[in-house]
């Protein structure tokens, strides 16, 4: 059932996949996941920061916590990873009280520099980051492979113990969460924890920023330490979830296997599965997270089309599936033959094009050349028949330079562009488009701001770089003014739900040249 | 081009004039002695030939079922020459018409010229060549059929769009000479200086006054009449057509012209008038509308004998000129590129009328395409043809029909000056048609195209010759700047990305002035300027007094006065509330330098005005968990240590960690102020880029920017501290040391080292940044790798910075110049195209 679980959440994710983008330090990572001890790391790392996890228990003699561990309480153990150095210790080891503290030493700069030469990640994001101290997947691995053999459950002298739930107190001083404490709480408590998640200040200078996006957290319940350690291995990556990679078919097993006993019952499997195997949004290509860092912005990711709705409502909106009906319907109507999807994103509707028998020319054209590579691959270009292939062309153009490669259609859909657009830029589009390329007809969808309220939860635009959403008055003048300006007949539709008062969520207009 | 030829100097000289960039025919039969004509008169890469490549597409030139394959490359390569301007001869038999005419086709198509030279030897000379011949299988037969076509030839080879057919018979071969022969229309020869004349319409008095306000002495005869000028300073005029028709005295301007023109001080182009005109004296049946009836009346007046001269005249007058090397078209209606030099019909009719749709327009006047928006050639093009309220240029372009017999001016442009000297009508002689455009505010903008941009592309700059934009960053490149950046009209320049000083061996140091002051030492420069180095964000500020220069000089009229931008083009805060800001704070440099607009390079403050997101997102956060982390471990390892454990090490490292942790935040919270909208922004502006007329940024040394922007008074101004420093005086490289330590000790930046004389091909500045401000670039505990770290590479960063200086102030001084928004854009365009280049961000 779980397996199943997964299935279901990996399918649109798989298809949807593109690349796999590898973290900077590829290599090493491999090695980390694999769980094969790295003794001798082909990584050369110095020990510097501090990512802590401590584990108490009162059970009496508390000190067999270290034949569970297989870790002797009087020693400090080192054992190298591939990405620094795990420290084992026991700060406290009393018949009522022990305590093994997991320490990693990370090497920020080492580790960037190890992978000179074989990463495109140009980001200053790899040099300065928080993996020196914060809790991470790299923790998660840290204990899956230090503890491998009490993760296994094996005990050998202590085997009764390890078979039985004890007392223990698990403590992670800097946690990365994402969502907080309250996120912290829907995951650990089902598993019979009590939890005491509390945020981390961003800055205590600085009292507005509020928190960050860390938090310290302590569990204290009464679980098999088998549960516990395989809990923290898939639960740590998924509360960071911001720098977890997705890989390969590994990741699902090691996922069912670590899961098993308490995943599948888990109330929020859904969201940890999806977390744990969630591709991380796509990182914007590495030139231009170079032009976004050199602005000072921060690195920002592709972001899906929609943002309401999107995030645990399942992968798409149906929205899309009803604009891609509204549009085919309406180049049907138009008995449009040729057609260019002028901003074609990773070509969701070119696939929708490529459905209709009728047309016999489609083009998808947009700014981004990955958007473009992921459009061809959606498509099966390479693999398509040449007389297939003949139909469709894609190449990269922007709606604000004038370009012969538009023209010549007999119909072009702007669907969701035009709203990307700054407003001040938007008479270039309109000349590109109306003026130079002069297709027979335009249709363009975009949202409908009066619509919004229907939205909960959404505030401001529906997408992050939306530079205005129009109401309906206000897309009717813009319509009518292009229209008029360059000698076209426009028509108005909604797509969508229709509210009574505030229309349809999306807004759809049909030019015709006159 | 090839000189004039000649194998045998005794033979009776026979001179064959080709076109120097048209398409030569050899017409003769297999044996005639083509191929030793052509490789005795022509250069081996300007003769194309059949055999050669029936053996490329074959490896066999006797191939015969080659044939089709081999025309198909060689009309392609033939195509290919003449778009390019080169003389090509065809080695081909061409007897037979259908092979000349697929060839004249492609002449015709690249608007050139096809002259024929016919080898016409004896059947039975040829016959015996072949025999002799031991690659060749062609029998007697083959000959003499080839000897019908061509009989057949000669009889239609004229009519056939071929100009010159030269016969020559063997006799004739040894003495030919083949002189290629420029176009007419080439007088690349004449360098001017030029007073390039629009429309006059038979406006007799105002083009004499417009003369003379230009320089010329009028020659006039006993009736009182001008019939001549001179230029004292030997300039030379051209009129761009559209002499006559209209106005009140077409014959006193025609006889004006006409002297100037006879006496070699004027050049003059046919203009739609002219050509009707010349129809309408011929007795052809044209309609007598558009002001031609006075023309005729006039003339009719002038006399008999002046109608013949003026007749012959307007008839002698070909559609354009190109002048000055290429440099300078000057044709009646516009001329795209293609045309430049070209002959064809097709050619003249678009000098004549422009680029005509075909359709006409509620006036019932034709409707024209805007050629010129899209023109993006190096020849400056002059033209007139159109009544325009205002000269303006597009593209390299300029329209000079100003009216003047509608009642507005009659304009001149001076070239190379390219001033634009202008006299009123003395009245409006003829009803406007339609009233003459207003100025600007319904103009036409002139179009980016995706061709300017994308692709690998060279840029030619002056600083640092030329400049490659690979294609991967010209694709980077177009996503940023077409979704994100300010109106390309105001992006007029994108600072370049500067190289730190070369790494410090300096114990715990990483950067240091000394490293700074030894590279510019070595490359010669005598005196630097350290400038404080801001935290901020970079900041282009282009600002107008108003929006009329705005639209005047930035053809922007959507009511914006200036933008403010970041280094790659973003606009900093929505509305114009900062560019007014700006305005007013710099307000007194606009007089002072004499200008209606500025070009700023600025550091915008403080640096979370525009970065705070990512001060919080990537900063702050490192911070708060190293600072949450640290003592926890501390705490840890001090519980380990009392139970005996030996910790030692790794105590000794987490409080060192814990230090540094500290350093990092203090490092960026010291750049850290409260702002609220524009509220506690400020702008430190370290250089004038440029102002009308003068790109300050290559002229001016850092002493003179300095003191420009020291006037300046006003709360939005932060100064930028400074000193000058003579390299060859240690006491002042070890003052400005200590003073580089602190103001790094006090939370700076660091600052930026630069030569105060611009100087070419050495480094515009170089950044030497504080030790613990390179905390936040290095990460907190960067002081622990030093020697690491000093093993980075400066070469490629400094190579990018050489360029993009060079390649921002060629965007700068051709706007200045008042060049094209397209060439401009292509050298902003392919700064950020080169910003796009993987080079360590921390450097």
């Amino acid at each position: 059932m779980l397996a199943k679980l997964v299935e279901k959440i990996l399918w649109p994710a798989m298809q949807d996949t593109i690349t796999i983008e590898h973290p900077p330090a590829t290599a090493c990572r491999h090695a980390a996941a694999s769980g094969v001890p790295t003794t001798g790391a082909p990584c050369s790392i110095r020990h510097t920061a501090k990512v802590l996890l401590t584990l108490t228990t009162t059970h009496r003699p508390a000190t067999d916590l270290g034949y569970l561990l297989f870790k002797h309480p009087d020693r400090v153990q080192e054992f190298r990873q591939s990405f620094g150095t795990v420290t084992v210790l026991y700060p406290e080891a009393t018949e009522e009280r022990c305590t093994v503290a997991v320490m990693l030493e990370i090497d920020p700069v080492r580790l960037a520099r190890s992978s000179k030469g074989s990463t495109h990640d140009f980001s200053l994001a790899q040099y300065v980051n928080d993996r020196s101290y914060a809790a991470s997947s790299m923790l998660g691995s840290a204990i899956a492979d230090v503890f491998s053999t009490a993760r296994s459950g094996r005990g050998d002298s202590r085997q009764a113990l390890a078979d039985s739930p004890i007392p223990l107190e698990i403590e992670i001083p800097v946690l990365p969460c994402r969502g907080g404490p309250e996120i912290a709480r829907r995951i650990f408590t089902p598993l019979g924890w009590e939890v005491d998640a509390e945020p981390i200040p961003l800055d205590e200078r600085f009292p507005d920023w509020g928190p960050s996006r860390y938090v310290r957290l302590a569990l204290t319940g009464t679980v098999r330490l088998a549960d516990a350690l395989n809990q923290l291995h898939v639960l740590l990556p998924v509360l960071d979830e911001a720098k977890h990679y997705w890989q390969n078919d590994d990741e699902v097993d090691k996922l069912l296997r670590s899961g098993d006993g308490w995943l599948a019952t888990h109330p929020e499997r859904e969201l940890i599965t999806r977390r744990y195997l969630a591709r991380s949004a796509p990182l914007a290509h590495a030139a231009l997270e170079r032009l976004a860092e050199l602005d000072d912005s921060p690195v920002g990711t592709d972001h899906g089309d929609e943002a309401a709705g999107a995030d645990g409502h399942g992968p798409r909106s149906p929205l899309h599936t009803l604009r891609h009906q509204a549009v085919v319907g309406v180049l049907r109507r138009l008995e449009a033959r040729s057609v260019i999807d002028l901003g074609c994103g990773p070509g969701a509707f070119l696939d929708v094009l490529v459905r209709e028998p009728q047309l016999t020319r489609i083009a998808g054209s947009d700014v981004s050349t990955r958007s473009l590579q992921a459009a061809a691959r959606r498509l099966h270009l390479e693999t398509l028949s040449e007389r297939q292939a003949e139909r469709i062309e894609l190449f990269q153009g922007a709606l604000t330079y004038e370009d012969p490669r538009f023209s010549g259609f007999d119909a072009a859909v702007l669907m969701e562009v035009v709203e990307h657009v700054d407003p001040a830029r938007l008479p270039a589009l309109e000349r590109v488009v109306f003026g130079a390329a002069r297709p027979g007809s335009v249709v363009v969808t975009t949202p409908n701001s009066e619509y919004n309220p229907n939205y909960e939860g959404l505030h401001g635009m529906r997408h992050s770089d939306h530079r205005f959403e129009w109401t309906r008055a206000e897309f009717r003048d813009w319509a009518e003014h292009v229209a008029t300006e360059h000698g076209y007949l426009v028509e108005l539709e909604g797509v969508g739900d229709v509210d009574p008062e505030r229309g349809t969520p999306t807004q759809m207009a049909v030019f015709r040249r006159a | 081009m090839p000189e004039p030829t000649s194998t045998q100097p005794d033979a009776p000289v026979r001179e064959l004039r080709v076109p120097a960039n048209g398409l030569v025919l050899l017409v003769g039969v297999s044996g005639s002695g083509k191929s030793t004509f052509a490789a005795t008169h022509f250069a081996p890469s300007q003769v194309v030939s059949s055999d050669a490549y029936r053996a490329i597409v074959s490896g066999d030139a006797n191939d015969q079922s080659a044939t089709a394959d081999a025309f198909e490359l060689l009309h392609h390569v033939v195509d290919v020459r003449l778009r390019r301007g080169l003389l090509t001869v065809v080695d081909a038999t061409n007897v037979q018409s259908s092979a000349r005419a697929s060839l004249v086709k492609v002449a015709k198509a690249n608007h050139v010229l096809v002259d024929a030279i016919v080898l016409d030897v004896p059947e039975s000379v040829a016959v015996e060549r072949n025999r002799a011949r031991t690659d060749r299988e062609h029998g007697a037969h083959v000959v003499a059929r080839q000897r019908g076509d061509l009989r057949r030839s000669l009889r239609s080879i004229r009519k056939e769009g071929v100009r010159r057919v030269h016969v020559l018979t063997p006799e004739d071969v040894a003495g030919a000479v083949v002189v290629p022969e420029r176009p007419w229309n080439d007088r690349g020869d004449l360098h001017g200086p030029f007073d390039v004349v629009g429309d006059v319409h038979g406006c007799a008095a105002e083009l004499r006054t417009l003369l003379e306000k230009l320089g010329w002495a009028i020659d006039v005869d006993a009736a009182g009449s001008p019939v001549g000028a001179t230029h004292p300073e030997g300039r030379t005029a051209v009129f761009v057509g559209d002499l006559v028709d209209r106005g009140p005295d077409t014959p006193g301007v025609l006889r004006l012209v006409m002297g100037m023109v006879d006496a070699g001080t004027a050049l003059c182009v046919s203009g739609n008038h002219e050509a009707k005109l010349v129809r309408a004296l011929r007795g052809a049946k044209v309609q007598v509308t558009h002001g031609l009836a006075e023309s005729l009346a006039q003339l009719d007046d002038a006399g008999e004998e002046f109608r013949a001269r003026a007749l012959a005249f307007m008839d002698g007058l070909i559609s354009h000129y190109v002048l000055d090397d290429g440099r300078l078209v000057v044709v009646h209606a516009g001329l795209k590129e293609k045309y430049h030099g070209r002959t064809s019909a097709r050619v003249r009719a678009f000098a004549l009328y422009g680029d005509t749709t075909g359709e006409t327009d509620e006036l019932g006047l034709p409707v024209r395409h805007p050629w010129a928006r899209e023109y993006r050639g190096t020849a400056t093009v002059v033209y007139g043809h159109t009544p325009t309220a205002e000269p303006e240029w597009v593209n390299n372009t300029i329209c000079l029909d100003t009216g003047v017999v509608f009642g507005g001016h009659l304009t001149a442009l001076r070239y190379p000056e390219r001033e634009i000297v202008q006299v009123a009508a003395v009245r409006e002689h003829y009803p406007p048609v339609r009233p003459l455009a207003p100025t600007v505010v319904e103009r036409e903008p002139s179009t980016l195209a995706i061709d300017d941009v994308t692709g690998t592309r060279w840029l030619v700059t002056e600083r640092a010759g030329r400049v490659k934009i690979p294609e991967e960053n010209a694709a980077a490149a177009l996503e940023v700047m077409s979704r994100y950046a300010v109106d390309p009209r105001w992006l007029v320049h994108l600072p370049p990305t500067m190289s730190p000083a070369p790494t410090s061996t300096t114990p715990g140091y990483l950067e240091h002035p000394d490293r700074a002051f030894a590279e510019y030492a070595e490359a010669g420069v005598r005196e630097v300027v350290c400038e404080e180095k801001h935290m901020g964000s970079r900041a282009i500020a282009v600002v107008t007094r108003d929006e009329a220069v705005a639209a005047r000089r930035f053809g922007v009229a959507d009511g914006s006065t200036g933008a403010v931008y970041t280094r790659t083009g973003r606009p900093f805060f929505p509305g114009p509330a900062l560019v007014d800001r700006v305005r007013d704070a710099v307000s007194p440099l606009f007089d002072d330098l004499d200008t209606d607009w500025l070009a700023l390079d600025c550091e915008l403050l403080p640096w979370s005005a525009k970065a705070i997101g990512l001060i919080k997102d990537q900063y702050a956060s490192v911070g708060a968990a190293a600072h949450a982390a640290l003592p926890a471990a501390a705490t840890t390892l001090a519980a380990a240590a009392a139970r005996g454990l030996d910790v030692s090490d790794l105590t000794a490292r987490t409080s060192r960690r814990a230090e540094n942790a500290e350093a990092y935040r203090t490092a960026y919270a010291a750049h850290v102020a409260p702002t609220h909208g524009l509220d506690g922004v400020t702008l430190a502006p370290f250089q004038i880029l440029a102002v009308e007329g003068r790109t300050l940024a290559a002229t001016e040394s850092h002493r003179w920017h300095l003191e420009k922007i020291a006037t300046l008074r006003d709360p939005l101004v932060t100064h930028t501290r400074h000193r000058f420093v003579d390299l060859t005086d240690d006491a002042q490289r070890a003052d400005a040391v200590r003073w580089w330590l602190d103001l790094t000790a006090a939370g700076g930046e660091g600052m930026v080292v630069k030569p105060v004389e611009p100087v070419a091909r050495v480094q515009p500045g170089l950044k030497v940044r504080g030790r613990e401000y390179l905390r936040l670039v290095y990460g907190p505990d960067y002081t622990d790798s030093l020697d690491l770290l000093r093993s980075r590479s400066l070469g490629r960063k400094k190579s990018l910075a050489l360029r993009e200086h060079a390649l921002g102030l060629e965007a700068l001084s051709r706007f200045v110049a008042g060049d094209p928004l397209w060439s401009v854009h292509q050298l902003a365009f392919g700064v950020l195209a080169l910003e796009s280049d993987a080079v360590d961000p921390r450097l």
